[in-house]
């Protein structure tokens, strides 16, 4: 009896011991790839990297200037796009609770939020860079916004849902109208939320290479029109680290560094601003 | 006393309701017509090729030949194979950060791991696995006698699997974080112990939760592109065995879209994408059900 | 006779299907202080929002009859003005967590984009909070956000919210339920001082507080206007049995 209970009692523990280490091996690839783009990266960049465009094959030096910009403009595009509309749609999922359009508008954003990225930059190339004839930035950033719409989306519902309903009534009873009480009210008190998501949605696309491919297509000249194809950070990456030269993947390792760090930065900067604008009930 | 003119505030909230319905609206077209364009561009595809399409073997755009099913095989084979890679390791962090520690440095410490493994970008993990993982899958290659290739769908499989860990991962936490404290009390106070509680308890609770995280997870790894694209070896050949090069549905479409020169090649190429898009569509609202009915 | 600031008849409220206010009419002359009253669920919060047409925000609640304030029908005017003009205190403080105690108290002028110079908003803070005696205990921090108040500091300021838009009419829907005795006191001392420049209707279950602030109490049952009288008369002499056994704690 004794040794059936210390036998269970080590079995616990040895699971327990073996459940710490499984999860904790995932650190392992994640260090792996932090590892390889710090080293390879910090040996790239250098001030040039930043001010110039690449070079042909065969020489040296030659930076990524076009997809900095290239991506910075998709970005901002997109984020015009997709903000104002994922930020209405979201009020309007939060004040209509259970209605048709309510019921089948969520389906269709759970529907998004899974459509692959590829596909997306499918449609936006019959959409988009068939009827006007060229790859383009700006089907590029319509390819992105579709991507960041769902995050939008859900996190204004999510957010304005907690919001107590109280807080509504106060502003209409001053005689505000419901616009400007949505606005001025209820809005703000939640923009810790909507901000957060909107952030990550910036971080998630910015990374984002599928869907740029049949849009923005890529560029190895520097251009800032949007009705031109328009490089981008992941584009060149995934173009350069394909390829078989040594100097276009030192290139490739670069960028790679210059995306992490935003990344990261996005991702962190997010966390710093939920917890300052925090709004308590 | 000021006030402004009510009926210009009227107006303006008129204004303010219709924008709402409108871009709610927009969100439904917006799906819809995503999916009427795949089915409306894969429509020669599926006229000239009907159901054969699915089960061709060959896929050969110079003689006009197109058959899907390397890139199915493919596509299930890796994704089959990430997520069984997979599972053990996010079941792992979910249980760590579910049951045994949901706070502490040490849970805050894996929890942003997992939200940094989610945030890499994908180009990124395919070129650290091209540069890392490749090699170290060659020499395992040729160490079990297998041709070592290096690239395929082994090594692809790996690189999906880290991809994928932290949406089961997470999902999981949270479902089994809402495990209620008196049913594991109940079974303490019986005298099971932690293993004891997890399995008897725990697990059987939140398996359709679970399940739904594994799941959610598989439709990331079905439509993930570029990581694979990356290092699958882009070959239109039937994979033989998990270390062969091959191609999956998302892949090809990277691969071969720009290039379609015909009009047929570039409509099966439309329907590979309908397809998948058709399914990630089931399976994400299948998950999200499954989640929504644990939550409620 | 003066004519009443506020005048009901006929007026029902429903919820869907649940009539929930039931033909009642009633008059409430100007600088007044009406107490409702009535056992839980009769329809006195839903009257109260059909007065400043708080009501019809809710999905599937209808309103018949008439409601006029100085003889105009309120359900032809603009819900927005009406609301203007009749302000509205919740059972539950709720300031604007988002704004400091001074944006709070002009936040009906704020919000609404009514341009104010800074003297004139300097004015508006510091009378409004003077009427609503919060100004001594807040007057050196005006900017800190108005969350950080306490629940019956809260609540006071949101009265001074509702007044700073200078309303008539002041609705209270149980102000005080949420408070501790001492806030409750400062409250009811309130209501005393602003008698003299609005009218105000309250909602209580406190009979001794209808009774200690109140020139007229109403008392509803079942969604019917069962009385209406000067407080001490319904107090000391009531005809209506209901009225009756609700005062003597019979039913509650
Ligand atoms: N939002 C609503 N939707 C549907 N019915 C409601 C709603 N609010 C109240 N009712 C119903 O209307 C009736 C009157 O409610 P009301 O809130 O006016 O009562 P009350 O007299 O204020 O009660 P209390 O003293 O508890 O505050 C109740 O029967 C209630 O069930
Ligand atoms: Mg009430």
């Amino acid at each position: 009896m004794k040794s059936n209970i210390n036998y269970r009692i080590n079995k616990s523990l040895f699971i327990k011991g073996f459940i710490i280490f499984l999860a904790f091996l995932i650190t392992l690839p994640l260090v792996s790839i932090i590892y390889y783009v710090a080293k390879e990266g910090f040996a790239t960049i250098n001030w040039n990297f930043f001010i110039s465009v690449p070079k042909p094959v065969g020489e040296v030096g030659g930076g990524i200037a076009n997809a900095l910009v290239g991506s910075l403009i998709l970005v901002v595009v997109a984020s015009i796009i997709a903000i104002p509309v994922g930020i209405m749609c979201g009020i309007y999922l939060s004040e209509n609770g259970e209605n048709k359009l309510s019921y089948y508008t969520r389906l269709a954003v759970d529907i998004l939020q899974g459509v692959p990225s590829i596909v997306v930059g499918i449609v936006i190339y019959f959409w988009v860079v068939k009827p006007t004839g060229s790859f383009s930035g700006l089907s590029g950033s319509i390819a992105l916004s579709i991507m960041m719409l769902p995050i939008v989306i859900r996190s204004t519902e999510e957010t304005l849902k907690l919001i107590p309903s109280t807080l509504k009534e106060a502003g209409l009873a001053l005689g505000l109208p419901y616009y400007k009480v949505m606005i001025k009210v209820i809005l703000p008190v939640g923009m810790s939320g909507i901000l957060s998501g909107v952030m990550l949605s910036i971080a998630r696309v910015a990374g984002e290479t599928a869907p740029l491919l049949f849009t923005a297509f890529g560029n190895p000249y520097l251009n800032t029109n949007i009705a031109k194809p328009m490089q981008s950070l992941p584009l060149l990456i995934f173009n350069y680290a394909t390829s078989p030269y040594d100097e276009w993947h030192n290139l490739a390792w670069g960028a790679s560094l210059i995306l992490l760090i935003c990344i990261l930065l996005l991702n962190l900067f997010t966390k710093l601003l939920t917890r300052r604008w925090k709004v308590q009930f | 006393m000021r006030q402004k003119d009510p009926g210009l505030q009227v107006k303006y909230e008129m204004l303010f309701s219709r924008t709402l319905v409108i871009t709610a609206l927009l969100i439904l077209i917006l799906v819809i017509g995503l999916f009427l364009t795949l089915l409306l561009e894969s429509l020669p595809s599926i006229q000239h090729l009907g159901f054969g399409f699915l089960f061709g073997k060959t896929w050969d755009p110079v003689s006009n030949v197109y058959g899907a099913y390397p890139f199915l095989v493919g596509t299930l084979l890796t994704s089959f194979l990430a997520l069984i890679i997979s599972i053990p390791f996010s079941m792992a962090i979910a249980i760590f950060l579910g049951e045994y520690q949901p706070t502490g440095a040490l849970s805050a410490f894996l929890k942003n791991i997992i939200e940094l493994i989610a945030a890499v970008p994908s180009v990124i993990y395919g070129f650290w696995g091209l540069i890392v993982l490749v090699p170290l899958v060659r020499s395992l290659e040729s160490k079990i006698g297998v041709v070592p290739y290096g690239i395929g769908i082994f090594t692809a499989s790996i690189i999906l699997a880290i991809m994928i860990i932290p949406y089961a991962a997470s999902l999981g936490r949270e479902m089994i974080s809402m495990v209620p404290a008196q049913l594991k009390e109940g079974a303490y106070s019986l005298g099971a112990t932690r293993y004891e509680v997890i399995k008897a308890v725990i697990i059987p609770y939140t398996k359709s939760g679970l399940f739904a995280g594994i799941l959610l997870s598989l439709g990331r790894a079905l439509g993930e592109t570029m990581a694979v694209t990356m290092v699958i070896g882009n070959s239109s050949i039937i994979p033989t065995n998990i270390f062969a090069p091959g191609n999956t549905m998302a892949s090809v479409i990277a691969n071969e879209f720009t290039e379609a020169d015909r009009s047929l090649y570039l409509s099966a190429l439309i329907e590979l994408g309908m397809l998948l898009f058709l399914v990630t569509v089931v399976i994400n609202v299948i998950g999200k059900r499954i989640i929504k009915g644990f939550n409620t | 006779m003066e004519s009443p600031i506020l005048n009901s008849q006929n007026f029902n409220a429903y919820f869907g299907n649940n009539h929930v206010v039931k033909n009642v009419s009633m008059e409430i002359p100007r600088n007044n202080v009406v107490a409702v009253m009535g056992p839980s669920g009769c329809g006195k919060t839903t009257f109260l929002r059909c007065i400043n047409r708080m009501h019809e925000l809710i999905a599937g609640a209808t309103t018949s009859g008439i409601i006029e304030l100085n003889e105009e029908n309120v359900y032809d005017m603009h819900a927005i003005y009406v609301r203007q003009k009749i302000g509205m205190v919740f059972q539950r403080p709720n300031p604007f967590p988002n704004l400091s105690i001074y944006d709070n108290t002009i936040a009906g002028y704020k919000l609404n984009g009514i341009k104010l110079s800074k003297s004139e908003k300097d004015g508006i803070v510091e009378s409004s909070l003077k009427k609503a005696a919060l100004w001594k205990e807040v007057k050196d921090s005006l900017h800190k956000k108005g969350t950080f108040l306490s629940g019956g500091q809260q609540q006071r300021l949101c009265i001074a919210r509702a007044i700073a838009m200078q309303p008539e009419i002041l609705l209270l829907d149980e102000p005080t339920s949420a408070l501790d005795p001492i806030s409750t006191a400062s409250i009811e001392e309130l209501l005393h001082e602003l008698k003299k420049n609005f009218t105000l209707v309250i909602v209580t279950h406190n009979m001794q507080q209808a009774a200690r602030v109140s020139d007229k109490t109403a008392f509803f049952y079942m969604g019917e206007l069962v009385e209406y009288d000067d407080t001490k008369q319904m107090f000391t002499n009531p005809t209506d049995t209901r009225t009756q056994n609700y005062i003597t704690g019979r039913f509650s």
